[in-house]
């Protein structure tokens, strides 16, 4: 079962019920008002995404079936549904799958020409940053087989 | 083309980058302090001298050589009267206030500075007004002081007076906040300022596109702005220079145009305002400015500055009824700029919001940090007005506003 993919056609259909982006925009706000709170122990500089004009922190753990659990927060509203976003989209996947995900949702609901590009450029750190921690988990677990 | 506030329609149409819709939202463009947009004679001028004109200028004899070199020297001549520089060697073409401010550190800076010395700013500048004197200081053992700014925006000058001793060097602030668009009062710290031998830069990015300003009756010793916010091109700016100073101050880049005579043994400079122009300069750009300055100074200038100030009394008042919402710059001699914070929404949620209905606005820390330090929030949203700007346009944003508030609160 691929819930990446599973995940990013709901995404696709439910921005397809707007009409507009106002209304998208709303979507993703309230999207940003459901993310769990973040533990206050990782709001902190180490675990900010670089790029990003708001405040992101983001932190990601492995639980023990293997699946990469994340983690995030943002000082701006719209921020967070972004990140709130990819975290229901990713979170809860095996690193192998969050490494190789190809997140063809954002083009398809118009995401990139709506986002302004400080915002574009905070979205596309702020999965880097998510990939690149299940690519460390990924080379970690291959290590630790390996052994 | 003198204007009245009934003519604000017919001025829009000079510039035709305004009349754009976006979805259902028209264009609504709030950002003049960034950038102001071009009238129509700017951007011809740019096409006619690369299809009409287009040549190096000054050592060529042809035609073409002559034609680009007369139009460039006028535009010098036209910033020369726009400013009220005794002499039109004074003003010096630089890439903008930035490249201005740094060509002042890099030449009369080096040559001047020595260790202990003590340059002084102020707490609101921008960071360009910042760094370059940072930098000095460092290669030069120097001092940094700040001038501290006030709850309404205004300098602090009882503390700048006790700042001010016979180891200021030099002083170097703005005569309008780019921030929180607030006007200095420049003339009371340049009077306090010439009891001592300390000079003065002045930065007027924020300034020359809203009032006139006459470098003479100011006496500074430099000053500095950029044509982009003036209805002209980027990548032009000017520095004003007392023409006294800037003959004691050493060439900064060396190249063409700034020459006498080369040879191996040694190099000798031209004259002003040359020695400061190194290399081909920005032509068009230079010329482009002229037509602004044309433009600009086709309006008048009195009607123009009640039309701003009726355009920030109409938004200031729009802000003031949003619950939570704060004005940074509340003394009452501003320029067409609202610089706001909600409390507990950030800018940038504003700032998309106001996209999203056609409104551009600017959000961030506006390349002054340490004023926003001063003030603890991290940047504001801040609407600037140029002189396009409508009366119902400041409704439209108001309107947008409230819906981006009910949206995020």
């Amino acid at each position: 079962m691929n819930t990446i993919e599973d995940k990013q056609q709901e995404y696709i259909h439910a921005f397809n019920m707007f009409g507009d982006w106002m209304q998208k925009y709303e979507y993703i706000i309230e999207l940003g008002k459901d993310l769990p709170v973040i533990d206050a122990q990782y709001k902190t500089d180490q675990f900010i995404v670089r790029g990003c004009q708001s405040k992101v922190w983001l932190h990601a753990s492995l639980n023990e079936q293997g699946r990469v659990i994340f983690k995030a927060d943002s000082d701006a509203i719209i921020t967070k549904g972004l990140i709130a976003l990819m975290v229901d989209i990713l979170s809860g996947s095996k690193p192998e799958e969050i490494v190789h995900a190809n997140l063809h949702f954002l083009k398809e609901v118009g995401m990139y020409e709506h986002l302004s590009p400080t915002r574009s450029n905070g979205l596309a750190s702020m999965i880097e940053q998510m990939k690149m921690y299940a690519l460390v988990f990924l080379k970690n677990t291959s290590v630790e087989s390996l052994n | 083309m003198k204007v009245q506030t009934g003519h604000i329609e017919i001025l829009r149409d000079e510039f035709p980058l305004l009349h754009q819709q976006f979805g259902e939202y028209p264009l609504i463009y709030l950002d003049n302090a960034a950038t102001t947009q071009k009238p129509l004679s700017v951007i011809e001028s740019i096409t006619e001298y690369y299809t009409d004109y287009n040549a190096n200028i000054h050592r060529g004899i042809h035609r073409l050589a002559t034609k680009a070199t007369e139009a460039f020297e006028a535009s010098r001549t036209n910033v020369q009267s726009f400013i009220h520089a005794a002499y039109r060697e004074e003003i010096i073409f630089t890439s903008g206030t930035t490249g201005s401010i740094n060509l002042v550190a890099r030449s009369w800076g080096e040559q001047n500075i020595v260790a202990n010395d003590e340059i002084i700013i102020s707490e609101g500048e921008h960071h360009s007004n910042i760094v370059p004197w940072q930098q000095l200081a460092e290669r030069k053992g120097a001092v940094l002081r700040v001038i501290p700014i006030k709850e309404d925006g205004t300098w602090d000058l009882e503390a700048f007076e006790k700042l001010l001793s016979p180891k200021s060097k030099l002083i170097a602030v703005n005569h309008v906040s780019n921030a929180t668009g607030v006007i200095q009062n420049i003339e009371a710290l340049i009077a306090l300022v010439r009891n001592t031998s300390a000079k003065i830069l002045v930065d007027g990015a924020q300034a020359v596109s809203h009032f006139p300003v006459d470098v003479q009756s100011l006496d500074c010793d430099f000053y500095c702005f950029s044509g982009h916010k003036l209805y002209g091109p980027t990548g032009i700016g000017v520095l004003y220079g007392k023409r006294a100073l800037l003959e004691e101050m050493p060439p900064f880049m060396g190249g063409g145009e700034m020459i006498d005579r080369v040879s191996f043994e040694g190099t000798t400079y031209n004259k002003l305002p040359y020695k400061f122009e190194a290399g081909t300069p920005h032509i068009e750009g230079v010329i482009a400015l002229g037509a602004a300055l044309d433009f600009y100074r086709s309006l008048d200038q009195e009607i123009l500055f009640r039309h701003e100030q009726s355009l920030l009394d109409r938004i200031t008042s729009h802000l003031l009824s949003i619950p939570g919402s704060k004005i940074y710059g509340t003394s009452e001699h501003k320029v067409g700029i609202a610089s706001f914070y909600i409390s507990g929404i950030h800018p940038y949620d504003i700032g998309t919001l106001l996209d999203q209905q056609g409104i551009a606005v600017r959000t961030g820390h506006h390349c002054t940090q340490p004023l926003w330090e001063r003030f603890g929030i991290p940047g504001s949203v801040r609407i600037s007005f140029a002189c396009y700007n409508t009366l119902q346009e400041v409704d439209m944003v108001s309107e947008a506003l409230l819906k981006a508030v009910h949206m995020l609160k």
